[in-house]
């Protein structure tokens, strides 16, 4: 067994934090993403847990209105931009889409590189905003004319925002051309694993929906500083035109989101169930189809905005249409385990928990499709807890499924299986008892980014808290659990899992170049006939 | 506006009744797979790579089921547009962080309005700032107040009571606190209100 990437640093002769901070090689990129994703993660989770302790009891306690804005504003932009939208494709796509698909690396090394670079500027650029002039008010959807006649340094986080979308559109494209072009001798498209495919799909939504958001932010920093009448009623400006720009992007994100994740979920399932996944080109076309229908829906956000009603009729129907490839995912998911072989392990049920979670999450989507009840539910509770279980019961869940599943691919090392279920029991647990009472908040009318709200509710907002607690206790064990795993010997085998993929067939962690020997593609990625 | 309210209702429940069984349905799966097929149940797992026919079945069945939905929650949707003959009109002024409601004979009362009971009152909305959003969580009602955009929402008040209107479009500091109190009263008891100074 020769030496690892973590031994042969990618510019070669480079020692110390140069190997990391100048390297070009995928797998160290996509770990210095790790830490920084991770770390982000966990901010905007306590940023969370501060509004919902807020939350817990009637009127200001803990938090002045002000103070709440500024810390769910936070817990958004933090959320959606700095972990949920790079996440799995940064981290988890870095690291294997090369070594899924034969390559060496991926196509622009260095490239990839400057993209965490402009990540980390995008960051720093966030914390700025903090102490420019007063921590954004805006929430993550920087809203006009509201945006732009704050007093806060929502100018600083817009720009910041602008930062990290020229990062993902860098990484769309990088992973595009890597796809098209870095497949080894012998991997045609029907060949590809389902987690590429879904890196992929997500790469075009990428680079094709980021620039619209990064033109509109730039519009609200042109606004904001020159005077220019774009967006403001009062200077001739059309609001809903920003809303309209603003969705048209943040809808599509919203796949961004979470495609790379049900392409992890696809991997698991067959692994642990020893046993082809089931419909592999109907996932494929899933995934493609929602990638295109998904960025023709933007306006089901707006079906109260005040904008046509011949709009509300098309919106509501697309919606309804996008419904269907998500539906056709879950049945071939839980399809792969009949009449499989299932052994049980951290990340199957970590999986099992996405596909139930993220069921709830699509089917409450539905009644937000629907025109006649979104009126009703819009801008409530309920669609802060259908977010969040499609958000964080899918792609969260999904992403800790996929850190457990390829931990030893990445680092060679095996983590406790005992704390990893234990972990994953607290947080789905802690889950539904933090968003399920949120649906219910929801239907009796309570809005959402209020810092309090009618004395009635308060049981419900109490027992959420708790929950939320649970939570992230459950989240903190996961994470320890797996850091832990680092001080232990790097003992992984390079298949421990008996997975069919090609990133199982070279060693763990991986050598400098990925693979030894030139690897060999099999006929199909989940053929499972051959024991193990 | 009862029927309205019962129309939405409806289309609610009937989505959330197909979602429930579906729901249940696929964990039920889930975990009898999950038992059934275990490994010390099951050693060997079966080389089965999909099936057309079905995937051709859950994806148009789905599909139908979609459209009716989409089909229920549209006919829904037009009752809360269609503005019934003899509405009284009031125009809701929204602002940070406050509500004015102005009648026809001139009479303005803030974060207060009184309407008759069983007459249809059509709202015309507008906003002197950012954008609000006039919710009226017991009558289903709910539309953003925009400068320089006219919109509007209606009810129909059907029995007496009070009941809250909630500002639902994030305004800044003082957007939990922007309420307003729904009167419906009798159209006698309304005549004395709208005419006294």
């Amino acid at each position: 067994m020769s030496d690892s990437f973590y031994e042969e640093p990618s510019a070669p002769g480079q020692t110390g934090w140069r190997a990391w901070l100048l390297t070009t090689d995928h797998k160290r990129i996509a770990l210095l993403y790790l830490w920084v994703v991770l770390f982000w993660f966990l901010a905007g989770a306590a940023f969370g847990l501060t509004a919902r302790t807020q939350l817990m009891a009637h009127g200001q306690h803990l938090l002045t209105a002000k103070a709440y804005n500024a810390v769910f504003t936070l817990h958004g932009v933090i959320m959606v931009f700095l972990f949920i939208i790079p996440g799995i494709p940064v981290i988890l796509g870095n690291f294997l889409l090369p070594l899924q698909i034969g390559a060496r690396d991926v196509f622009f090394p260095r490239l990839n590189l400057l993209t965490w670079y402009l990540y980390v500027a995008g960051g720093l650029l966030a914390i700025g905003s903090l102490f420019a002039k007063g921590a954004p008010d805006t929430g993550w959807t920087f809203y006009v004319p509201f945006s732009l006649s704050t007093q806060t340094g929502v100018t600083f986080t817009v720009f910041a925002v602008f930062v990290l979308g020229l990062s993902s559109m860098l990484t769309g494209l990088n992973f595009i051309t890597t796809v098209h072009r870095l497949r080894a001798p012998g991997m045609g498209w029907l060949q590809l694993p389902l987690f590429t495919w879904s890196v992929y799909a997500t790469a075009w939504v990428q680079l094709l929906a980021t620039p619209i958001i990064a033109v509109t932010l730039l519009l609200i920093i042109v606004e904001r500083v020159f005077g220019v009448g774009l967006f403001d009623p009062a200077r001739g400006g059309d609001p809903l035109m920003y809303q309209h720009l603003f969705w048209m992007y943040s809808h599509p994100a919203v796949y961004i989101m979470i495609l790379p994740g049900m392409g992890i979920i696809s991997e698991i399932f067959p692994v642990f169930s020893r046993k082809s996944i089931f419909g592999y080109k109907a996932i494929v076309a899933a995934t493609m189809g929602i990638a295109i229908i998904g960025s023709l829906v933007w306006a089901h956000h707006m079906f109260v905005s005040g904008m046509s009603d011949v709009a509300v009729l098309l919106f509501s129907f697309l919606t309804f249409l996008v419904a269907v490839p998500s539906a056709v995912k879950v049945f071939n998911w839980v399809s792969t385990m009949y009449r499989g072989s299932i052994v049980m392990s951290p990340p199957l049920l970590l999986a099992l928990w996405f596909v139930f979670l993220f069921t709830i999450g699509g089917l409450s989507g539905l009644v937000q499709g629907a025109a006649g009840p979104n009126v009703h539910i819009h801008d409530t509770y309920w669609v802060v807890a259908h977010f969040h279980f499609v958000m964080f019961g899918g792609t969260g869940f999904a992403f800790l499924a996929g850190l457990h599943f390829w931990w030893p691919k990445l680092f060679g090392r095996m983590y406790d299986f005992k704390k990893a279920y234990l972990g994953s029991a607290l947080l789905a647990a802690g889950f539904l008892l933090h968003y399920f009472p949120q649906f219910i908040l929801g239907l009796q009318g309570m809005p959402r980014r209020y810092y309090t709200y009618l004395p009635e509710l308060r049981p419900l907002n109490f027992a959420a808290g708790i929950g939320a607690y649970i939570m992230v206790a459950g989240l903190l064990l996961l994470v320890a659990n797996l850091l832990l795993s680092l001080r232990r010997r790097r003992d992984a085998p390079g298949n421990p899992w008996d997975a069919t993929t090609l990133e199982w067939q070279t060693s763990s962690p991986p050598p400098r170049e990925n693979f030894l020997a030139e690897p060999r593609p099999p006929a199909y990625p989940y053929d499972f006939r051959r024991g193990g | 506006m009862e029927n309205v309210i019962r129309q939405v209702d409806a289309a609610f429940i009937y989505i959330i009744a197909f979602s429930m069984a579906l729901l249940l349905a696929v964990t039920a799966a889930m975990v009898y797979f999950l038992f059934r097929y275990r490994r010390d149940r099951n050693p060997e797992a079966a080389d089965i790579r999909g099936n057309a026919l079905l995937e051709l079945a859950w994806t148009l069945i789905p599909t139908f089921i979609a459209l009716s939905m989409f089909y229920f929650g549209w006919q829904s949707y037009l009752g809360l547009r269609e503005v019934p003959r003899g509405a009284l009109e009031v125009e809701a002024i929204a602002m940070k962080f406050s509500w004015v409601f102005k009648y026809p004979n001139g009479k303005r009362s803030e974060k207060l309005m009184v309407v008759p009971q069983g007459r249809p009152v059509k709202v015309n909305l507008s906003s002197l700032d950012v954008i609000h959003s006039f919710y009226v969580p017991a009558y289903r009602v709910k539309m953003d107040a925009l400068k320089g955009l006219k919109t509007y929402a209606w009810f129909l008040p059907a029995r007496t009571g009070t009941h809250k209107i909630l500002c639902a479009e994030y305004c800044g500091s003082g957007h939990a606190d922007m309420m307003a109190d729904l009167r419906v009263v009798t159209p006698e008891e309304y005549e004395a209100w709208v005419g006294a100074k």
